[in-house]
């Protein structure tokens, strides 16, 4: 039993999984992608689409719930939000729902994220040439782009070069992220790197996109769609999957927070608004580091997985390299890393495919599956306001 | 592997007299040995040929107006002499296998690093007009092959050809001299000379939070905003204080010192108004915010987290100044 009266534990599960294939070009629309993943969810859990009454999804998305519902067959909707921020975006949609189940607003809700990132607008291109606008959102901008400073790699790489610095971290303590991605995707035929494992000394041979970071630091672009559907305690119970019960679910945002360029705060190596995230997982779910058995961390960058894993309490401030070169992060080891191949092996599906990952983990179907699975960490967008779930097999 | 060999694998050229030698060999080559056109002359593809260069002159259509001028029937506009003996849409999408000398050529071509074609002079010559019936071929033959030329497109050499027009009976109807340039594509990574950028560095979007900064940075000064309640220093600005919520506050002048807080070596993507690689810094103002911006005179390997800094003004073009740092050059 709960000591909270009301809380997220244990009020709602993910009981459905969907995705598109990942590829560069998908060759149709974003509409279609997202019709095609919010579909094959809703067929994974078993649930009817005139059954849905709730929709999540993010900001950033270019087709509105309502394009999405009239293509599927949905009908009434009592609730439906978006969140903000990019990939930071990715676990607030499960915490939506689940703030939406609690407080009886929805009982069926569909998360989902689908876009041509690859083929259509390509993050990794950066902001130099997008329009302008005199929104405090794009003026934001003014301070970085005429410098050159327009890419989210480059916008990482400022925070890196200081953690290194700060910590004695190495681009080869980067680089290990990058391996273990990449021999998990390389077992993972839904990976775009399937087969396609990485050595340390190909990742230091890589080239430079953003000096400390090489090419095999970012993670790819990719064009498609994830799905998830989020039901209410009662409903999970009598469905066909094994629910991936909600145990913590919580979004984040910390002091003098920007857009990938908090560069202002007296420090920069950490990542507090996953700290805040961190902290109110471990308070809702009653767990700890120690009790998880697999994680799911963003990784659009490597270099951000290193204060990910400090902020979430599994090692000391600086000690993140040492636990990875350690083992931890390998099948096997205390924290299985992204075991689908993460964003960098798998897809870049702004961290949603991450969430799906951690269902099947769950439900015991990774293709990649550590014994004894119970409870699973995950993480969104690292340098935005972010977002993480921790799922579990027993509500 | 001989030093002459890696030269060679590196820049892919083939060098030395022997290949100038086998190049001046197809001097005098036939290309194509006389090749009978497809058709004769005919009226429709006359008429095809007028319609499309819109041509006004009457006496390649109407036969009474070329008898006017002493002809003894329509003839076909000059430079349809190349048109008669085309090899035709099947040929060119199907080409036979076997290209004879001329396939020769190009592959000798390719192996000096020619690779591309473009087409650079066609002087005609034309000794009789054409009529319809006419039976017109084509004969080819190497003229010259130029030394190697450095061009806008890339280093190459023109290769001149003289075909010759000849009708049934072999006279010789029209002559064409045909000069190609045939080169190796200028490849974007030779070392080119700075230059101007392309394009101007990206504008910052300015509203009436912000504008302040750029338009005293136009004036070489750089700013930092302050409270008016109580005197605290921010940036990036913005309309409310973190710190007592004063809507209210003015600026100070900061003094250009610094010291370099990080720093990214950009390589990729590249952008028309930098020249990759290029550093972007962030650096503690000793007044205590910190600024992104670049720096100048100072080269990656040169910098060192905490390194002293001053002020320098880019004015990066007419609408934009901006405050970049370079090392310290004045002790005080």
């Amino acid at each position: 039993m709960s000591t909270h009266p009301r809380g997220v534990r244990g009020s709602a599960a993910i009981v459905g999984i969907g995705a598109t294939e990942f590829s560069k070009a998908s060759g149709r629309s974003e509409l279609q992608l997202a019709c095609e993943a919010v579909s094959a969810a809703l067929d994974d859990a078993g649930i009817a689409p005139a059954e849905v009454d709730g929709m999540v999804t993010f900001t950033a998305e270019s087709s509105s719930e309502n394009h999405v519902a009239r293509n599927l067959g949905i009908g009434d909707l009592t609730f439906f939000s978006r969140v903000g921020h990019g990939g930071g975006a990715a676990c607030g949609t499960v915490a939506h729902a689940v703030a939406a189940i609690e407080a009886g607003l929805a009982s069926v809700v569909v998360c989902w994220r689908a876009f041509n990132e690859r083929s259509g607008e390509r993050y990794g291109l950066g902001q130099a040439d997008r329009a302008m606008d005199t929104s405090a959102d794009r003026a934001a901008y003014s301070w970085m782009t005429p410098y050159g400073l327009s890419t989210p790699a480059q916008w990482v790489a400022m925070a890196a070069r200081r953690y290194m610095h700060e910590y004695g971290a190495t681009s080869e303590d980067f680089g290990r992220v990058a391996v273990v991605d990449r021999k998990h995707a390389a077992t993972n035929p839904h990976a775009w790197f399937h087969g396609r494992p990485i050595t340390l000394e190909e990742h230091q041979a890589s080239r430079w996109i953003a000096e400390p970071l090489h090419l095999l630091d970012c993670c790819q672009e990719t064009d498609g769609g994830q799905a998830l559907v989020v039901v209410a305690a009662d409903r999970a119970r009598d469905l066909a999957q094994r629910p991936a019960w909600v145990l913590g679910a919580a979004q984040g945002q910390a002091a003098d927070q920007h857009m990938m360029t908090s560069y202002y705060r007296p420090t920069i190596s950490g990542l507090p608004e996953m700290g805040v995230v961190a902290d109110q997982l471990w308070r809702q779910s009653g767990l700890g580091p120690a009790d998880v058995q697999a994680g799911i961390l963003y990784d659009h960058f490597t270099p951000f997985v290193l204060p990910q894993l400090e902020e979430l309490g599994f090692c000391g401030r600086g000690e993140a390299r040492h636990f990875i070169a350690d083992g931890h992060l390998e099948l096997g080891g205390s924290l299985p890393l992204n075991t689908h191949g993460g964003q960098l092996g798998e897809a870049y599906l702004h961290g949603m495919n991450g969430i799906a990952e951690a269902v099947r983990l769950v439900r015991g179907t990774s293709v990649n599956q550590p014994a004894d699975v119970h409870h699973v960490l995950v993480t969104a967008g690292t340098g935005v306001p972010t977002s993480g779930l921790v799922l579990g097999d027993v509500a | 592997m001989s030093a002459v060999e890696a030269g060679a694998g590196e820049t892919g050229a083939v060098a030395g007299a022997t290949y100038d030698a086998r190049l001046e060999a197809f001097v005098g080559a036939v290309l194509q040995p006389r090749t009978p056109a497809q058709d004769p002359v005919n009226v429709p593809m006359i008429r095809h040929w007028v319609e499309a260069m819109e041509l006004t002159d009457p006496v390649h259509l109407d036969v009474e107006a070329a008898r006017a001028t002493g002809r003894e029937d329509v003839v076909a506009p000059a430079a349809m002499v190349q048109a008669w003996v085309m090899r035709g849409y099947a040929a060119t999408v199907r080409p036979v296998a076997g290209g004879g000398r001329f396939a020769e050529l190009v592959d000798l071509l390719g192996e000096g690093g020619y690779t591309s074609v473009v087409a650079t002079d066609s002087d005609l010559e034309l000794v009789r007009e054409l009529v319809p019936g006419d039976h017109v071929s084509v004969e080819e033959v190497v003229e010259s092959i130029s030394p190697e030329k450095r061009t806008g497109l890339g280093a190459g050499r023109f290769v001149t050809t003289l075909k010759t027009y000849r009708d049934a009976d072999g006279e010789v109807v029209a002559t064409q001299r045909w000069r190609t340039l045939r080169f190796a594509p200028a490849t974007p990574q030779e070392p080119a000379a700075p230059e101007e950028p392309a394009a101007l560095r990206p504008r910052p979007a300015t509203n009436r939070d912000n504008a302040f900064w750029f338009d005293a940075a136009r004036e070489h000064r750089l700013v930092i905003q302050r409270c008016t309640g109580c005197g605290t220093l921010r940036h990036p600005p913005g309309p409310m204080c973190p710190q007592c919520r004063s809507l209210a506050w003015d600026t100070v002048t900061a003094s250009g010192r610094a010291t370099l807080y990080s720093w990214v070596v950009a390589h990729h993507p590249r952008h028309p108004a930098f020249d990759s690689p290029y550093v972007v810094v962030v650096v503690d103002l000793a007044e205590g915010t910190r600024l992104i911006s670049n720096v100048v005179d100072l080269a990656p390997e040169d910098l060192e987290v905490g390194m002293p800094l001053e002020l320098r003004w880019l004015d990066a073009d007419p609408d934009l100044t901006l405050p970049v740092f370079g090392p310290v050059t004045q002790e005080d």
